[in-house]
């Protein structure tokens, strides 16, 4: 056994006193930069933010009585829209499929191309690369901010400030506002809006969502990379020495140092230790410590450091977009080729397939009718006046058509049965049931059998539910029942 | 033993100076954010305990400013609900039940509510789906005491049976044909196989046939010639195989001597006129209306 230390509680009372509780943020001021990773982001941020505020106002004719809207998720009547495909309530598990795909399709992306989506498309960096740009026009630049940061409140710092402040909220109840346009009809919500006819969990989630954008792209930044997002923890299990990362050509760079225009390079690194790639970063890391949690991913440093390298007439690429096998086979002068094809992206993309596959097969074959038997438990079975037996079923037609759809009820299996539904007069053995447009229509049907031709105690027998009248493409459908009766 | 702090070699972070085989702890600080929302969960926890009821005490709670209480809320709600189903509860008051029961709208509303309706004031008697059990009707059968038309089975819900607070209450008495001395044990022996052979299950035709005079005698006033019942009178029809309290010799001899009558209170003044159409409507749907 290991010999146990107690500690003496005062002195650690002792210890903890100049202790500080929390950690102090280190403040962050990344300076512009311009290239070619640069321009990449910007071109991905417009797209990606032009969908988003474009796409719900997309119109698609679904016909008279149903919504127009392109993207549109209805909570109250339990529906939601993507262009052609109509997603019931009880079909959420297409969501299930999405989320797969875009698992999957993050997998291999990782695997390929390393942290592209937080590099580039995360909604975190690219409303942070937004309202950093909005910091960027009221504030200035890195050194005016840093200034600005340490100065007193002057004047101009508090109409700086309020400024950049005010445009961002701007812009967080834009995103907010435009969020709740997916689950509204858009031109309808913003006529509200202007008319302040809005309801107030419509004023609630608009609220929300501004106050969430303003927080994580404002102050949270890359706080919610490092801290909170759980994807920067496990992503590395998607990498491998072929996976394209952004890293420091530590081989070439070192040792580094200052340098004097017109002196030798022998003997020395490439990197003249300007920093810009610490300045520009977002996360605020030095990327020639080596490939680090914190990194997104971005490559803004490359470019920073490509700009100095021509500066210096140095090759470019010293921070290189590069996998590590070629960065590598680089440092001892031979050349290595990217592996776009390994097991792992294999993988990946078979698995890609398969759900995607699996998801469009499903959809395209989706039943635009669905039926459920339900028989009563309650009781199983009724014994009646002449000796016959009655069972008792609830029918459920999910008619999922934009039209009225009739339809046959038949029985089959059972021998000498007769039918009713509740609301219809008539018993025979054939009985008519239509269903309305949109929605589950539900029947109480009752079937009678004579006590002589029921064998035994548990009959099974089939439904049979065929279009009336005959159209084409029209269905037929057998749904398994059983008819209970006495014990013999 | 007190030591001296001692500092991780790489980060120069202070590490705790207790250690489990071999594991040591660095004491990093927490992430501000993380306390802000430390800080802003205290802050909420007594704004809610100001607005809403919070603290127990010996003889009641904090009330909290806003007055909250579930009861009232859940009463706010059903009263909210009760609005919204006014349009409904209009048109069933003012519907008889063969009109709701054409009106596709009104028979689906009426279905739910009599359903739930049942559920809550008929099934501990006739049992969930109105299976019934020994002594109380199955309501689900084609076989009825005082009648399966829609109308019947309203004035059944409205008045009840044997029903002692209800002028209007349906009543009949069968008489205790063994317990008054009206017929000796033999003679109700020789009626009950009688009655059975109705429905093919007298295993003493002799006894049938001693107990035919008898029953025509006592019987059949009631009951009909052929055991055909009358609703009239809410005598059973004996002519089927279902039986309110038993169908073998025993119990049907136990019937004839010292009979059990069913009581069913009337629902007038307890439930209110269109809760007990939509009864009606329901009980009608179960299968046996007529």
């Amino acid at each position: 056994m290991s010999e146990v230390q107690y500690e003496d509680a005062a002195s650690v009372r002792e210890q903890q006193k100049d202790l500080p509780l929390y950690a102090a943020r280190v403040k962050i001021f990344p300076k512009e930069v311009a290239g070619v990773v640069r321009r990449y982001k910007w071109a991905v941020l417009i797209v990606l933010l032009g969908v988003y505020y474009i796409a719900p106002w997309l119109r698609w004719d679904r016909g008279p009585g149903a919504p127009d809207q392109a993207f549109l998720i209805d909570m109250p009547a339990r529906r939601a829209y993507f262009l052609w495909i109509e997603i019931w309530p009880q079909e959420v598990y297409y969501l299930a499929g999405l989320l797969l795909i875009g698992a999957f399709g993050l997998f291999l992306a990782t695997a390929l191309f390393g942290r592209v989506w937080c590099g580039f498309t995360c909604p975190q960096t690219v409303w942070t690369d937004l309202f950093m740009w909005v910091e960027r026009l009221v504030e200035g630049d890195r050194a005016a901010r840093i200034r600005l940061d340490k100065s007193g409140w002057t004047v101009a710092k508090v109409a700086k400030r309020s400024l950049k402040h005010g445009v961002w909220i701007l812009l967080s109840l834009l995103t907010g506002g435009a969020w709740i346009m997916y689950f509204n009809d858009a031109p309808t919500l913003v006529n509200d809006i202007l008319l302040w006819q809005v309801t107030p969990s419509v004023l609630f989630f608009i609220g929300l969502f501004t106050a969430t954008t303003y927080l994580l792209a404002g102050f949270a930044r890359e706080q919610v990379c490092t801290y909170m997002c759980p994807w920067p923890r496990f992503q590395a299990a998607m990498f491998d020495e072929d996976s394209l990362i952004v890293t420091y050509e530590a081989w070439r760079g070192e040792p580094r140092g200052p340098h004097k225009k017109g002196t030798d390079w022998d003997g020395r690194g490439d990197c003249v230790a300007c920093n810009q790639c610490v300045a520009v970063c977002p996360t605020g890391i030095d990327i020639r410590d080596g490939n680090q949690l914190e990194c997104i991913g971005c490559g803004l440093c490359i470019d920073a450091c490509n700009d100095v390298m021509a500066r210096v007439g140095r090759p470019a690429n010293l921070i290189a977009y590069d996998s590590i096998n070629r960065q590598n086979a680089r440092a001892q002068g031979q050349t290595a080729k990217y592996r776009l094809i390994r097991p792992r992206t294999i993988i990946y993309t078979v698995l890609l397939v398969i759900v995607g596959v699996v998801i469009m097969a499903s959809l395209w074959t989706r039943p635009v009718v669905d039926v459920n038997v339900l028989r009563d438990r309650n009781p199983l079975f009724v014994r009646l006046t002449d000796g016959s037996i009655r069972n008792g079923f609830t029918i459920k037609i999910l008619n999922k058509q934009r039209s009225e759809q009739g339809y046959v009820l038949d029985v089959d299996g059972l021998p000498g049965e007769s039918m009713s539904v509740v609301g219809q007069d008539t018993a025979s053995p054939t009985v008519y049931l239509t269903a309305a447009p949109d929605a589950v229509t539900t029947y109480r049907i009752y079937v009678r059998v004579p006590r002589d031709s029921l064998k035994s105690g548990t009959v099974p027998f089939d439904f049979v539910l065929s279009q009336h009248p005959i159209v084409e493409g029209g269905v037929t459908s057998r749904h398994e029942s059983v008819f209970r009766g006495p014990e013999k | 033993m007190p030591t001296k702090p001692e500092k991780d070699a790489i980060t120069g972070t202070e590490i705790r100076s207790h250690e489990w085989d071999g594991i040591q702890e660095m004491d990093n600080p927490l992430p501000r954010w993380w306390l802000y929302v430390f800080y802003a969960s205290i802050l909420i926890s007594i704004i809610y305990m100001v607005l809403y009821p919070a603290i127990p005490g010996i003889t009641g709670y904090t009330k909290g400013i806003l007055g909250y209480t579930e009861r009232h809320a859940l009463e706010a709600d059903l009263v909210a609900h009760r609005e919204s189903q006014a349009g409904f509860f209009d048109r069933i008051a003012a519907a008889t039940p063969a009109e709701i029961r054409e009106d596709a709208d009104l028979l689906n509303f009426a279905l739910a509510g009599g359903k739930s309706a049942f559920a809550d004031n008929c099934a501990p008697c006739h049992a969930a789906g109105g299976a019934g059990r020994a002594g109380f009707p199955n309501l689900a059968d084609d076989d009825w005491l005082w009648g399966g038309s829609l109308d019947a089975i309203q004035t059944t819900l409205l008045h009840g049976i044997r029903w002692d607070q209800d002028d209007d209450t349906r009543v009949s008495e069968m008489p205790r044909f063994l317990a008054d001395e009206i017929l000796t044990t033999e003679q109700i022996a020789d009626v009950t196989q009688y009655v059975l052979a109705f429905v093919n299950r007298a295993d003493d035709p002799a006894a049938a046939a001693r107990g035919a005079p008898i029953y025509a005698e006592q019987c059949g006033v009631c009951h009909g010639a052929k055991g055909e019942g009358n609703q009239e009178l809410g005598s059973p029809r004996l002519s089927n195989d279902i039986w309110q309290y038993g169908g073998t010799a025993d119990l049907v001899a136990a019937q004839i001597g010292n009979p059990q009558h069913g009581v069913m209170p009337s629902w007038s003044g307890r439930l209110d006129e269109s809760t007990i159409k939509m009864l009606t409507v329901y009980v009608h749907s179960l299968g046996g209306g007529q």
